[in-house]
Parts: structure tokens; sequence; C-alpha cells
């Protein structure tokens, strides 16, 4: 999924601040899961800005929505009655969800109160880590099912890079080297020939390199 | 291959094939335009050293460009071993910079993956790593012996370079680093500047089995050597630096010496290496990386038993 992080609070009244009321739109996918955008969130946010707010002196009206999902244009739909009746509309979505809200509503201000971050899942309660960073030629296959583009920091294919040491990435002790996790488990299962392969420099047209991409399924397209 | 047999007929590669011990030096570009600093550092190494390293943009902070300062080396009569680090270079300015490297006389070429962009001085810059180092060695060896780009256009006059790369026999998984070096040699290295080397036990280990499996025959290993200035830098670099391997007894050794002697004990280990090196089956050179002590690279050569540089026509 794709995992968020709601933005400081300070960042998100600063956006706000010339607005009296406004909307707050939740989403009930991934930055549910996450825990960034779902409607525990939302419900915090909306009471936190509102209780600020009333200290100021400046009362702000806050209507809290949930949004089935915000990546897909028959859930935007449902906002069509209520949109223009709110100063802006606040996005607890992932950086779709507000792209999505902008080109259905054009008149209305739409602002993101997440920040997105990447694909991965949950390792343990609360901790997200990266796994695919959606290059768009999957290769994982090659290394035992672990991404060296994505977990890697050099997004090295011929790895470890001279940093590697004790099983950890030269960037950060938080980070763990996956070339030194391929690299094991190839040699475990008696595979070390694998890593003497040479692979050929990545086409990167299937990134985000090679533009803003599309996916386009013929059999579903009216 | 280009005439008389030589891939690029740098000092370098003729030193190594006419079987002499081999011996390069490094210097860091400055940080500014300043080229009478560049000179201050490079103009010791003349008459010492075989080629000179020019550290490209080096822990990722910036200096003045590894192609500018190569270039103002081959300008002032000294042989250049310009680095190149993916770290900062798409696949099409890498290949520009290595014609571009090329047509200004540079030689010998040493493709890096490069420090990441964090330990530097612009941590927030973007990371390119289009290709790696593997990718890169054979793409300099695609470029030179096939004449072709990476595209496989043609590519009208080729580059003429020696081709370098690092290993590093301390990194972890340390049972893979031989497998590793054997990948970059089949990917085309000509010859391997290792990292700096401490611990000699792990060292010699490395090099019997480079050597066992027949590595040394098809590439030329120079041993990566660093004269320790003083305790606190052997504690730094056993502590902070990923990938070094300082034994604790080496440290113990240095601060034994008692102050204002250790760094004379840190020089006279490296030569004690030196010395090992050249007896050592498997190792063609030393690679002497004398950071911010180019000045002393002179002494040392002379005290190892270095000069005079051969000279092969
Ligand atoms: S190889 Fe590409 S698609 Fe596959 S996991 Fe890695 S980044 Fe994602
Ligand atoms: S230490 Fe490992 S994860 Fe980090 S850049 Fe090097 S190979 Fe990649």
């Amino acid at each position: 999924m794709i995992i968020a992080d709601r933005k400081p609070l300070q960042e998100i009244q600063e956006m706000i601040k010339p607005y009296d009321k406004v909307m707050l739109v939740g989403c009930k996918g991934c930055v549910t899961v996450c825990n960034a955008g779902g409607l525990k969130e939302v419900q915090i946010l909306a009471s936190t800005l509102r209780i600020a707010r009333k200290k100021e002196g400046r009362p702000l009206v806050v209507e809290e929505r949930m949004l089935e999902r915000q990546c897909d244009p028959e859930y935007i739909e449902q906002l069509r009655d209520s949109y223009d009746q709110y100063d802006a509309v606040l996005s607890m979505a992932c950086g779709v969800g507000p792209q999505f809200l902008s080109e259905a509503y054009p008149s209305q201000r739409f602002f993101p109160t997440v920040n997105t971050k990447f694909m991965g899942g949950a390792v343990q309660h609360g901790i997200w880590e990266e796994r695919c960073a959606g290059c768009g030629t999957c290769i994982i296959h090659h290394f035992d099912g672990m991404c060296p583009i994505a977990r890697c920091s050099k997004s090295l294919q011929h790895g470890p890079c001279g940093g590697s040491a004790g099983g950890l990435c030269e960037v950060s002790k938080e980070i763990v080297c996956i070339w030194d996790l391929i690299v094991r488990k190839k040699i475990e299962q008696g595979r070390l020939d694998d890593l003497r392969k040479y692979w050929a420099a990545k086409d990167w047209r299937t990134a985000r390199d090679g533009g803003p991409r599309k996916s386009i399924r013929e059999e579903l397209v009216k | 291959m280009s005439e008389n047999g030589y891939k690029s007929g740098s000092n370098l590669e003729k030193v190594l094939k006419a079987g002499h011990f081999a011996f390069t030096g490094e210097c860091g570009p400055p940080k500014g335009a300043n080229v009478a600093h560049l000179k201050e550092k490079m103009e010791p190494l003349r008459g010492m050293v075989d080629a000179i390293n020019v550290t490209d943009n080096q822990t990722a902070v910036v200096r003045m460009s590894s192609k500018a300062a190569s270039c103002l080396m081959v300008q002032a009569g000294l042989e250049p071993n310009f680095q190149m680090v993916c770290r900062d270079r798409n696949r099409i300015a890498m290949q520009s910079d290595i014609l571009g490297a090329s047509a200004l006389g540079i030689r010998n070429m040493l493709c890096l993956s490069g420090d990441h962009q964090s330990f530097g001085n612009h941590p927030e810059s973007k990371n390119v790593f289009d290709i790696d180092s593997m990718q890169l060695i054979a793409l300099v060896k695609k470029m030179r012996d096939e004449g072709r780009f990476l595209n496989d256009e043609e590519i009208d006059e080729p580059p003429k370079l020696f081709i370098g790369a690092a290993s590093n026999p301390f990194g972890d998984p340390v049972d893979f680093r031989v497998y590793r070096l054997a990948n970059k040699i089949d990917a085309g290295a000509d010859f391997i500047q290792t990292q700096c080397i401490y611990n000699m036990p792990r060292f010699r280990e490395f090099i019997k089995r480079a050597v066992d499996m027949g590595l040394t025959e098809k590439t030329y290993i120079l041993a990566g050597v660093t004269p320790m200035k003083s305790a606190g830098m052997a504690k730094y670099m056993a502590r902070s630096v990923p990938g070094m391997d300082v034994p604790a007894d080496l440290i113990k050794r240095i601060e034994g010496a008692g102050k204002g002697k250790m760094a004379e004990e840190g020089i006279k280990f490296a030569i004690e290496q030196i010395q090992e090196f050249k007896e050592m089956k498997g190792v063609a050179g030393v690679h002497l990386m004398a950071i911010e002590w180019e000045h002393k690279v002179p002494e040392i050569a002379e005290r190892a038993g270095m000069l005079p540089r051969p000279k092969v026509d």
C-alpha cells in the first residue's frame, strides 16, 4: 500500500489560516491502514484544529467526511452537493486524493494534510517500510524476492557497495543493507553463482524517468 | 587494442605490463577554482608515483571536477587516474565525460559507485545512480574496445582509457568480496585499487583467495595504504568509516608511540605494509592515499624503497 505521514500541525494551520469553514476528508484506503488519514485521524485532526482556533478567538468549523477511496472518481462524486459550502477542503488521502478532488471540483481549493512517502507495508505494529519504487519492470525474482531498486540506497543491481557493514547500509544505522540480505540468502541456499551474473543497465523508461505514466487495460476501456 | 598492444598507453599500464611493482598516489581537488592550491597538492607527487588518482567529489563534498583537475595534471606533465562515481551523472553525462576525458589526454579511469550524498555537504540533492559501478566498468570497456556507446551506436573515435575499479576486501558480507572482485574483472577492470588496508591477516587471506581463483592473472591488484596520522584518526576510521577494518592492536601501537610520535609510527606501519606487499603474491602494486598529507609522499616513497620510479617507453 501507499504509506503516508500526517503533516506537522503547524503547517496545516498555516495553510488554512485565511479560512473559517473547512471540510476535512479522510480516505478508507491505504491511509486508513497506515493510520495517517483514516476516520480516527480525521477526528483527531479536526478537533485539534477546532480547539486551537477557538483559543485564538477565531473559531473554525470543520466538517468531517470519509470517502471509500479518493483515487476513484466514483467516490469523489459523493462530495458534489457539499464541496462548495466550505472555504476550503483538506484531504487526508495520499497525494492522489487532493488531485482527484481538484480535477473534479476546479472552483474549490484543496490542501494535502499528509506527506505521501512510499509503497510498502507494516513490518511491525507502527513501523512501515518501503518495498517498491514502482520502476515498472519488476526484477525481484533475480534477487530472491528482495528489491535492490527500492531498498538499496544507491539502487545497485550489482551490490553490495564497499560501505556495507554489519548488515547495515552506509547511509544510516537505521537502514538494512538489502544487498547483505540478498548475498546471505544466496550463499545459504547455495546459489552464489546467481551473483556472478552481469545485469545490463536498467531501462528506466518504465519508471518515472520516462515521464508520468499511464496504464491502459483495453478490455476495460469503453 | 590500440597501437603497441596497449589498451590506453598510460604510464600506469606500461609500468604494470612491464612487470614493475606499481605505485599510485592520490590527490583531492580543491574546494574552489584555485589552480595554485591543486598544484600545491600534486607537485609533491611528481616523480614519486606512476599515476595520481583524482577524486570525484569524494565523500559527496563539492570540489573542482575530477575531469578538470585531471586535465590540469596532464597539462603539468603528470599522469592522472580520473575517478568517476555513479552518484552524480546519468549515462548521457558519463559517456560524454568519458569521451571528454580521453580527448583531454587522460588515459586512466577509476569506476566507482560513490559515497552516498547523505555523507556530503549537499545531503538534500537527488541521487542519480542510473547505472552502477559494475555497469560503468562494462560501459567504458564497450566504448573503448567495441567503439560503441551503450545504445550500440558507433563512436567515431573511441576513448583510450586503462580501466580501474575498487575493491573492499573488508566490506560485508566478507565471503562475497572476492566474487565481487571477480565480477569487476569480468566486466572489464584492467586494474584494481583496494580500500585502505590495516588488517594484514585478513588481507593476506583475501589475496590468497584471489590468487587461487586465478584473478590476479587477469588483473593488476594495487593494495591500498593510508598512513595513520594519529591514534585519533585510527579510532575515527575504526568507528565511523563504513567498511573499514582497523584492528585494535594497531590503534594501541600508534597510541603507544606517544605524543608527537604517532605520525611517525603511522608512517612506519605504512612502510612495513608496502614492503610486505612488494613480496606478496598477487599484489601488483600499492595505491598510497595520503589524505591531506601529499607532502609526505616523497619521504614515504623513499623510505619504502619505491624510488626511482621506472620509465617504460
Ligand atoms: S524491481 Fe521495480 S517493480 Fe519490482 S519491487 Fe523493485 S521497484 Fe518495484
Ligand atoms: S550499503 Fe548496501 S544498501 Fe547501502 S548503498 Fe551500499 S549496497 Fe546499497
